[in-house]
């Protein structure tokens, strides 16, 4: 029957895509028949007089995983908290140019950053589910957004820890505090979290870093299965893991984009020497 | 040639170790008699007046006679006192550090209302005994009522209450405050949600030995005139009323032995309830510790 | 799925922007900042009430009394009839006396306990001791008052013949008893942050652990003593339940730490006790020594302050 459901739950979702991306067939940028999520334009950002992100310029396509790799500093992380605006939790922080999400600018002052991060959700780079209970975890999202009904949060619960592979190792503890879990399986905890308000987009900002290797395969496979349904973002100190998970892939270099293309590409025949540098251990 | 000379280095040692010794053994002396202090004056206190306890020195109103002599005004008066306080000041408290934590900028004010707290907390409790007379039972012509003392109490542990929760929700990791965010709560809901519950056990650990701070201060609740022998209970927050450590200082003051005795009949009932109330906080502190 | 459970067909995204129109979430989050913003704003109309009515009544009592008279005056007797007289220093006196026997007993124990707790003690032991201090530090100062009346007092009195039953020792020594816990718990504080890889520096050399706690410790702790025998100060200057039932009500200006003295606190206490009048000298008195005893203490905690701030050790 869940099974059911979730083939259901996926048409609608495509439905409400869809109907959501009538029109907008004039922005396609490349050869691929794929909507833009988010279109980055003469993109700048600075942490007082830091100036941490320039000029990025950047279309990310629906259903893709897109990896974002680099050096440490070179603003990679930085960017993708600028998609779901969570860098503005730094006091300091100055944007200017246009981030558009669905064609629309999430920097327009009338764009509520709790609608934007309803859509565009966020997996950390440290495991950190809410020391709750498993379920109150994953009911945190809709119950926020004003979802009370006790049946409706019981599949919403199952069906995202479901999504996120982890049902079978948690459904017998569900009310059992997530700090009791191992790190992988917090981590699986906060991506069914994120599911659970099925948001369009989902950021990764390393997510594997804090991991051990078994558990990281089993986050990449999660990845893998989730990009029918899902755009995601990933960000990643691990080459081997941009090539292995990611259909398109930006090396960012001190805050600038150096190369944005397919990974394949990317890590066979880069365009820049600075990429093929980075990718073949020069620095880094 | 060597410049160490390995025997003088050996004899020397030997009173190095000594001088060690002694004054570890010193050090340890010192910590000692600071132990011995609290059980002399624990021991002192229950041998002179446990057996001046019994069901008719909780029952009695105070009286001129030792053997009459009763505390149910003052017992009453204090948990009446203390059921302004505790919601007075936890309240103010805990707003002010969310403020201060999750909303305020780093800028001129704030930190001007971080140095006032921190200057308010080493003012002598009769300075906010005069602030009291002043203000409440004067200006605001509440008398020498529950109120005034209630609210005058509060502003004393405000201080403290304030800087035990800022600690407490500092303590909140700020990675649970990105995964709320990140799911497009808003900073309120964040506070609520996510914040506050994980601040709790700090915060109300932190309350309660300021709250039973409140309980056994005596000098503002002089200054501001707080009556010592009554024969009545407080029937509203209006009423005149007197509280314990009011009433041990006025058997304290007296001539007759006997009444060192009832004094410390008082002191009795008035650590049992510092004991109640520091037990559940650390109760409550091993609690959570163990759930979170 | 959520769409049986809900049984009309919607995705979470759709329920989710079906609730999303309650007003009432918009105005809650304009409208807490603020609410909170005043209840912050009360720790600081305290400060100003407490400095205001100080300021104000002291005004008032300085129109009855020169204020050279008050400051420089040795004889302190309001309530001699016709002729009072208001000279603060025998009270200021008696506060310092108090104080300093405070301090010769809290700050040679207190740094004891404290040195031993951080250098010596096991794991084990400073996790039974320290809350024990902490108790020490919470009992009610009416109940060392009481215990210095009714045990130090007496005690005392057999070492020294000539003691009265109200004198400076005896609530000096408790008052001393009492702030132990404050200078032994913060010192300790400022000697556990001194890192281990400075201590190990020196035991590697083979200096002996007193020599490391006297040599090394210490003078990287000595900011955080210092400011946390400063803020001991603070309370001993301001304590008052001890000396009033245990210094007596004689201010006095001498040196003598046998006989009965009266403090500023006590002084307060004495007359809020007694029925003095509202709108008498007496009455406005009170709120001059009040704030005579607030500048001090004010001073202490600035003091206490700076140092920590100022000489604040960079590991």
């Amino acid at each position: 029957m869940v099974k059911t459901m979730i083939k259901n739950e996926n048409t609608m979702k495509n439905i409400v895509q869809s109907s959501q991306n009538v029109g907008e067939e004039s922005i396609i940028i490349n050869d691929q028949n794929k909507n833009t999520v988010f279109g980055t334009k003469n993109f700048n950002l600075w942490y007082g007089d830091h100036h941490a992100l320039r000029d990025i310029n950047l279309d990310i396509k629906e259903n893709d995983v897109t990896a974002i790799i680099g050096p440490s500093g070179c603003g990679k992380s930085t960017y993708i908290k600028a998609l779901n605006r969570m860098v503005e939790l730094v006091p300091i922080v100055k944007t200017n140019g246009v981030i558009n999400y669905r064609d629309r600018n999430i920097f327009e002052a009338q764009y509520e950053v709790e609608e934007l991060r309803t859509k565009v959700g966020m997996v950390f780079q440290k495991p950190n589910p809410f020391p709750k209970s498993i379920y109150d975890n994953i009911a945190y999202g809709p119950r926020i957004h004003g979802i009370k009904n006790k049946k409706v949060l019981d599949e919403i619960v199952e069906k995202s820890l479901r999504g996120a592979a982890i049902w079978d190792e948690v459904k017998d503890r569900l009310n059992q505090n997530a700090y009791g879990l191992s790190g992988g399986q917090q981590q699986r905890i906060c991506i069914a979290r994120c599911l659970a308000i099925e948001p369009d987009v989902i950021l990764m900002d390393e997510p594997t870093s804090a991991l051990d290797p078994i558990s990281t395969l089993k986050v990449e496979e999660l990845v893998q299965e989730l990009k029918d349904n899902y755009s995601i973002i990933i960000v990643t100190h691990n080459m081997q893991q941009a090539a292995r998970i990611s259909d398109k892939t930006a090396f960012f270099l001190n805050g600038e984009v150096v190369e944005f293309d397919n990974t394949d590409k990317i890590f066979s025949t880069p365009t820049d020497q600075r990429t093929e540098d980075y990718i073949s251990g020069r620095f880094g | 040639m060597r410049y160490i000379d390995d025997t003088v280095i050996m004899k020397r040692m030997k009173t190095r170790l000594n001088k060690n010794r002694g004054w570890k053994a010193l050090f340890f002396t010192g910590t000692l008699f600071a132990l011995l202090c609290l059980v002399i004056l624990l021991v002192r206190i229950v041998s002179q007046g446990f057996g001046y306890l019994d069901w008719d020195f909780l029952t009695n109103f105070a009286s001129r006679f030792p053997e009459r002599a009763g505390i149910k005004a003052a017992l009453i008066g204090s948990i009446y006192m203390m059921s302004i306080v505790a919601p007075v000041s936890i309240i103010l408290g805990v707003a002010t550090a969310i403020y201060l934590e999750e909303y305020a900028k780093k800028n001129k004010l704030s930190d001007f209302i971080r140095m006032n707290i921190s200057n308010l907390a080493g003012v002598p409790s009769i300075v906010f005994g005069l602030l009291g007379l002043t203000i409440f039972v004067r200006s605001l012509a509440l008398g020498k009522s529950l109120l005034a003392a209630g609210f005058t109490m509060s502003l004393l542990i405000l201080p403290v209450i304030i800087v035990a929760a800022q600690e407490a929700i500092r303590a909140v990791p700020q990675e649970q405050r990105e995964a709320s965010y990140g799911m497009g709560a808003t900073k309120w809901q964040t506070i609520t949600r996510v914040v506050l519950p994980a601040a709790i056990p700090g915060i109300l650990t932190g309350s309660i030995l300021a709250l039973s701070r409140a309980i056994g201060e005596t000098a503002p609740l002089v200054v501001i005139g707080i009556p010592v022998i009554l024969q009545f209970l407080p029937d509203s927050p209006f009423s005149e009323f007197t509280a314990l450590p009011m009433q041990i200082y006025d058997w304290a003051k007296r001539p007759q032995e006997e009444f060192l005795y009832v004094a410390s009949a008082g002191i009795i009932i008035l650590m049992i309830f510092l004991v109640i109330m520091n037990s559940i906080a650390v109760f409550i502190r091993n609690k959570f510790q163990k759930r979170y | 799925m959520a769409s049986q459970g809900s049984g009309n067909g919607q995705s979470i995204q759709d329920m989710i922007a079906k609730s999303r129109n309650s007003k009432g979430k918009k105005i809650t989050e304009k409208l807490m900042p603020i609410l909170l913003f005043i209840a912050a704003l009360i720790s600081v109309l305290t400060t100003i009430g407490i400095v205001f009515t100080l300021i104000f009544e002291t005004f008032e009592f300085f129109q009855r009394v020169s204020i050279t008279d008050y400051l420089f005056g040795t004889n302190w007797f309001p309530f001699s009839g016709n002729n009072p007289t208001f000279g603060v220093l025998p009270l200021i006196l008696g506060t310092l006396k108090i104080t300093v026997i405070a301090i010769i007993v809290a700050v040679p124990i207190g740094l004891a306990a404290a040195i031993y707790l951080s250098e010596y003690a096991s794991d084990k032991a400073r996790r039974t001791i320290k809350p024990i201090l902490e108790v020490l530090a919470g009992v009610p100062t009416i109940v060392y008052g009481f215990f210095a009346l009714t045990f130090v007092t007496p005690i005392l009195q057999q070492l020294i013949p000539s003691l009265k039953i109200f004198n400076a020792l005896s609530p000096g020594i408790v008052v001393g008893i009492m702030i132990i816990p404050m200078i032994a718990s913060l010192s300790e504080d400022a000697m556990s942050s001194v890192p281990n890889s400075i201590r190990e520096g020196a035991l590697a050399l083979g200096a002996t652990k007193f020599e490391v706690a006297i040599k090394v410790v210490l003078p990287a702790a000595l900011s955080g003593i210092i400011s946390s025998i400063v803020l001991a100060v603070s309370r001993a200057l301001g304590e008052t339940m001890i000396v009033s039932l245990a210094g007596g009500a004689t201010p006095t200006f001498n040196f003598d730490v046998t006989g009965s003295i009266q403090t500023m606190t006590a002084y307060i206490v004495q007359v809020s006790s007694g029925d003095a009048g509202y709108g008498t000298t007496i009455y406005y008195s009170i709120y001059a020594v009040g704030f005579t005893l607030f500048i001090f203490t004010l001073i202490m905690n600035l003091l206490a302050h700076y140092i920590s701030k100022r000489f604040r050790e960079e590991y």
